[in-house]
C-alpha cells in the first residue's frame, strides 16, 4: 500500500530518497548545500582531485558536508583507463569516508561515453577488492549483464551524454536492461528537467543520478526540488500501475441515460 | 631535498614523514589521500613513512563532482 516504506537498497543499505545529486558545478558552496537539501538526497558524489598545495586558504567541499547525512560516492570522472579508475578508487577510500565508489572509465572526450571494456577490467578488479561498485555504463543490457555477474552493487546505464540534458534518449534499451537485471538500475547522466527524471521512474529504474541538471538550473533550489518531486512521482506512478496505450477511444463517461 | 608534490618540484626538509609534511602544508590528514609513486600510504604509516628524494608525492582530497 501506498504508505508502506519503499527505500532503494544498495549493497544491503537502504535509503529513502531515489534520487542521487552530484556537488558539481553550484555556483557556490551554500548553493550546493541549499540544492542538496531540498533534493532531498542521501547519496552524494564527489570527484577525487589533487590538493591545491599553493592556497591553504580555499574552502574544502567537505567542510560544507555533513558526513552524518549523506553517503559520499566518490566518482572516477576523468578516467579512460581501467588503471586510472582503480587508482583514484583506491585513494578514495584511503580518504577514509566510503568505499561507495562510481565507477567511470570513459573512452571518448567529446560524449564522455563509457569505454566498455575498460569499464569491466576495472570493475573486477574493485570488486574483488571490496569496493562496492556502482558503474556509470551504456544503456546495453549486455554490459550490464557483464557488470552485474562480476558482482557490481548496481548499475548505471545513462540517459543520454554527461551534461547533455537530452533526457532519456532510448528507453527501450532502459526496459530491456530492467527486466533482465536484478541488481538496482539507477539511470545516470542526461537528464534535463524534471519530465525526464520521471520518465526514469516510471520505466521502473530503482534511481536516478543527475548533477548538471540541477546545477545548471537557472534556480538550482527550485529544480532540486522538482527532481525530488519527480523521482517521487515516478516512482508512485510505476508501483501505481498504469493504464495500457489503446489505439481507439474508451470513454470515461457512460453511455447509459445519455440524453435523447 | 628536492621532491614532487602534485605535479610541481618543492624543496622539504631532508627526512620528512608524511604526518610532517601534511603538517607543513597545513593539510588535515583526516579528508586526504596521499600516495608517493603510485603507492599509496595508509593514514596509519603517515607518522612512520619517510619521504625519499625525489619523491613523487600525490596529495589527493574530494571536491565537487557529478
Amino acid at each position: 500500500m501506498s504508505t508502506q516504506r519503499d527505500a532503494m537498497v544498495i549493497a544491503g543499505r537502504e535509503f529513502n530518497s531515489r534520487l542521487m545529486v552530484g556537488t558539481g558545478k553550484y555556483a557556490s558552496f551554500q548553493q550546493m548545500v541549499q540544492a542538496l537539501e531540498v533534493s532531498g538526497a542521501e547519496i552524494i558524489t564527489v570527484a577525487v582531485r589533487r590538493v591545491n598545495i599553493s592556497d591553504r586558504n580555499k574552502e574544502s567541499l567537505l567542510d560544507h558536508i555533513d558526513l552524518k547525512k549523506y553517503t559520499l560516492l566518490p566518482n572516477t570522472a576523468g578516467c579512460y583507463t581501467a588503471d586510472d579508475a582503480v587508482r583514484t578508487c583506491r585513494l578514495a577510500r584511503e580518504a577514509g569516508l566510503s568505499d561507495f565508489v562510481k565507477l567511470e572509465v570513459l573512452g571518448d572526450e567529446k560524449t564522455l561515453f563509457p569505454d566498455n571494456e575498460e569499464l569491466l577490467k576495472a570493475a573486477k578488479i574493485l570488486v574483488a577488492e571490496g569496493f562496492t561498485v556502482l558503474p556509470y555504463c551504456s544503456d546495453d543490457v549486455t554490459v550490464c549483464r557483464k557488470l552485474e555477474d562480476l558482482g557490481c552493487a548496481a548499475v548505471m546505464p545513462l540517459g543520454a551524454p554527461i551534461g547533455s540534458g537530452l533526457g532519456i534518449r532510448n528507453p527501450y534499451n532502459i526496459r530491456i536492461i530492467l527486466e533482465n537485471i536484478k541488481i538496482p538500475v539507477i539511470v545516470d547522466a542526461g537528464v534535463g528537467c524534471a519530465s525526464d527524471a520521471a520518465i526514469a521512474m516510471e520505466l521502473g529504474c530503482d534511481g536516478v543520478l543527475m548533477n548538471t541538471a540541477i546545477a545548471g538550473a537557472q534556480d538550482p533550489i527550485a529544480m532540486a526540488r522538482a527532481m525530488k518531486l519527480a523521482v517521487e512521482a515516478g516512482r508512485l506512478s510505476y508501483k501505481a500501475g498504469r493504464i495500457p496505450r489503446k489505439l481507439y477511444a474508451n470513454a470515461s463517461s457512460p453511455i447509459e441515460g445519455l440524453l435523447a | 631535498m628536492k621532491v614532487t608534490i602534485n605535479g610541481d618540484f618543492t624543496d622539504i626538509n631532508d627526512g620528512s614523514t608524511v604526518a610532517e609534511l601534511l603538517e607543513f602544508l597545513q593539510i588535515g590528514r583526516e579528508r586526504v589521500a596521499v600516495e608517493i609513486g603510485l603507492e599509496i600510504i595508509p593514514k596509519a604509516c603517515y607518522a612512520s613513512h619517510i619521504i625519499q628524494e625525489d619523491d613523487k608525492i600525490e596529495i589527493v582530497h574530494f571536491v565537487g563532482g557529478g
